[in-house]
């Protein structure tokens, strides 16, 4: 499948950006957080502005962006639409649990209750941006049990380095962020080899002979292609620039998203330069989770191309 | 509404059967298929540089050639490749406006280009890689069966049938209702063992393929072994020529 920046931007940064609100709601539900009046507001609003820079960088996907509110409507049968709902759902307890923070205070039952609101429909969020791959049966790279887990687990690394990020620049020390984020981000990079095992042990969906119907000859060859230039299908699902170079690409991934995140965070719990630190490691892994997420499209196969040979 | 309707009770359900047998891979059925498309229901479709050294556009109806079975009982099969309209279809339930649909009353699975905000999520969801994208209108786009042929009484009754089907040469395609159990679509697929295509992957293509017949035309030995019935003279010639 050919990756589309603007897509790949809106699956990354609202990983982030969702990831941090649900940490945030979920730490301030269970009293986890400093009461300090305005480090909360500035957070949500750095959680929301990556979300709805990835919102609006999806936008940019479409052959008709004027429409893209139209996307609401189908919510019953299409995560897609379930995506759009739950995104812009997020907004309102989000602002909200910013708002309340302030005014009534962090111990206040309503900022609490607002928190956890918020943090489920971000979860709910990447659930459903998860579920638009998971749910494409001809994508047997997408269509399998790890997609799903994978993009929540991503999401809450995501947050975790940023929050982690956050915390050390605003208050120095964030001993207990930094392990979270050095733990999430060895589970992300557990998910993703296990993914990459995963699909390297896959069997093609179908033969030829069954695209076809004709499985009562056995084996089916392509003679004649019916065009010799390249159509919408093969440039869309038969991309295959980045195969050749996908074992270095996700060593490059593995390091940049996870693992250089994992030690850093490491080095911040031991309250060296936490400041430093976290913000190279919430940079790193965003650029690293950049090249994955590059590779999550790139080494995808879709089944429509088996009728090219391909 | 993208979520599937129910089937009506005396619905029809409208495809295509395609002689694998028969077809002789002219093309003109995709030709055809352009020809009134660009003019139809989803007119324009793009063309571009069709005479330049790399043309391309959209079209709803690709021919592909492929090798059956391999040795000396192979076969060459030409392959049209279409929208199947489903009966589950995944690239209508994905459609997060409402633009991709599936007819209650026929079964065609249609675009409403005039909401479709281009976010080619249907085209991922086809197995058959039916839909083709138009970069020009920004809508994504698909074979309609003809829907502005088949119900069309500006035309004569016999010319209301999908243009691809009308123009084949060889009769290799054939228009009906496969819930009639008398159509020929379905009286073909009874008799010719008409198959679907990708049935594992659960989207009940409507369209049928009929499979090459293998039955081949026994040939004369070339020489006989035995008998009175060959020439005097050629028995004698070869009497001679074995020495």
């Amino acid at each position: 499948m050919t990756p589309a920046g603007s897509v790949l931007l809106l699956t990354t940064l609202t990983g982030f950006g969702y990831g941090l609100i649900a940490w945030l709601g979920t730490l301030a539900g269970l009293g986890f957080l400093p009461a300090a009046p305005f480090f909360l507001p500035v957070c949500v609003a750095i959680g929301l502005g990556f979300s709805s820079a990835g919102l609006v960088a999806s936008t940019l996907h479409l052959g008709h962006p004027e429409r893209a509110w139209r996307a609401f409507s189908q919510w019953r049968s299409s995560w897609l639409s379930r995506e759009g709902v739950a995104a812009m759902a997020t907004f309102p307890p989000a602002v909200a649990f910013a708002g309340l923070w302030w005014l009534l205070g962090a111990g206040a039952v309503a900022t609490r209750v607002a928190g956890v609101v918020a943090a489920v429909l971000a979860f709910v969020t990447v659930f459903c941006t998860s579920m638009i791959y998971a749910s494409l049966k001809p994508i047997r790279q997408w269509h399998n049990p790890h997609t799903a887990p994978d993009y929540l687990i991503f999401a809450v690394f995501s947050g975790a380095v940023l929050l982690a990020a956050l915390w050390a620049i605003w208050f120095g020390a964030a001993k207990g962020l930094a392990v979270a984020a050095l733990v999430a981000a060895l589970a992300a990079l557990g998910a993703k080899l296990a993914y990459w095992r995963f699909i390297d042990t896959q069997k093609p969906l179908v033969s030829l002979a069954s695209a076809t119907g004709l499985l009562s000859f056995g084996t089916v060859q392509p003679l004649d292609r019916p065009h010799f230039t390249e159509n919408y299908v093969l440039r869309e699902m038969g991309y295959q620039i980045a195969r050749k170079h996908a074992v270095k690409l996700r060593r490059i991934a593995a390091v940049l998203a996870f693992l250089l995140p994992a030690l850093l965070a490491l080095v911040a719990s031991e309250r060296v330069l936490p400041a430093v630190a976290t913000t190279a490691a919430t940079l790193s892994a965003l650029v690293g989770l950049l090249v994955e997420r590059w590779l999550f499209f790139a080494e995808a196969t879709h089944v429509s191309t088996i009728y090219y040979g391909v | 509404m993208t979520s599937l309707p129910e089937p009506q009770p005396g619905g029809k359900k409208l495809g295509l059967v395609i002689d694998l047998d028969t077809c002789v891979g002219c093309h003109a059925c995709a030709v055809n298929c352009k020809e009134w498309n660009t003019g139809g229901h989803h007119a324009p479709l793009p063309d571009h540089n069709p005479y330049g050294k790399e043309p391309h556009g959209v079209w709803f109806n690709r021919i592909h050639s492929y090798e059956a079975g391999c040795g000396s009982t192979s076969k060459t099969v030409n392959f049209p490749r279409s929208c199947l309209h489903c009966e589950t279809p995944q690239c209508v339930t994905v459609c997060p406006t409402g633009a991709s649909y599936k007819r209650a009353e026929d079964g065609i699975v249609l675009v409403n280009t005039d909401i479709c905000i281009g976010c080619k999520l249907c085209s991922w969801a086809c197995p058959y890689g039916a839909r083709e994208f138009d970069e020009d209108q920004g809508v994504m786009k698909k074979c309609t069966l003809c829907i502005d042929r088949i119900y069309n009484e500006a035309l004569p009754e016999a010319e209301r049938e999908p243009a691809c089907v009308a123009t084949c040469p060889s009769r290799a395609r054939h228009f009906g209702d496969f819930n009639d159990p008398d159509s020929k679509v379905s009286r073909l697929v009874a008799e010719r063992g008409g198959v679907a295509l990708m049935p594992e992957l659960g989207y009940a293509p409507v369209n049928r393929y009929l499979p090459p017949r293998k039955a081949t035309i026994p040939a004369k030995p070339l020489e006989r072994q035995h008998g009175g019935s060959v020439n005097a003279l050629l028995k004698m010639l070869d009497m001679v020529l074995s020495r």
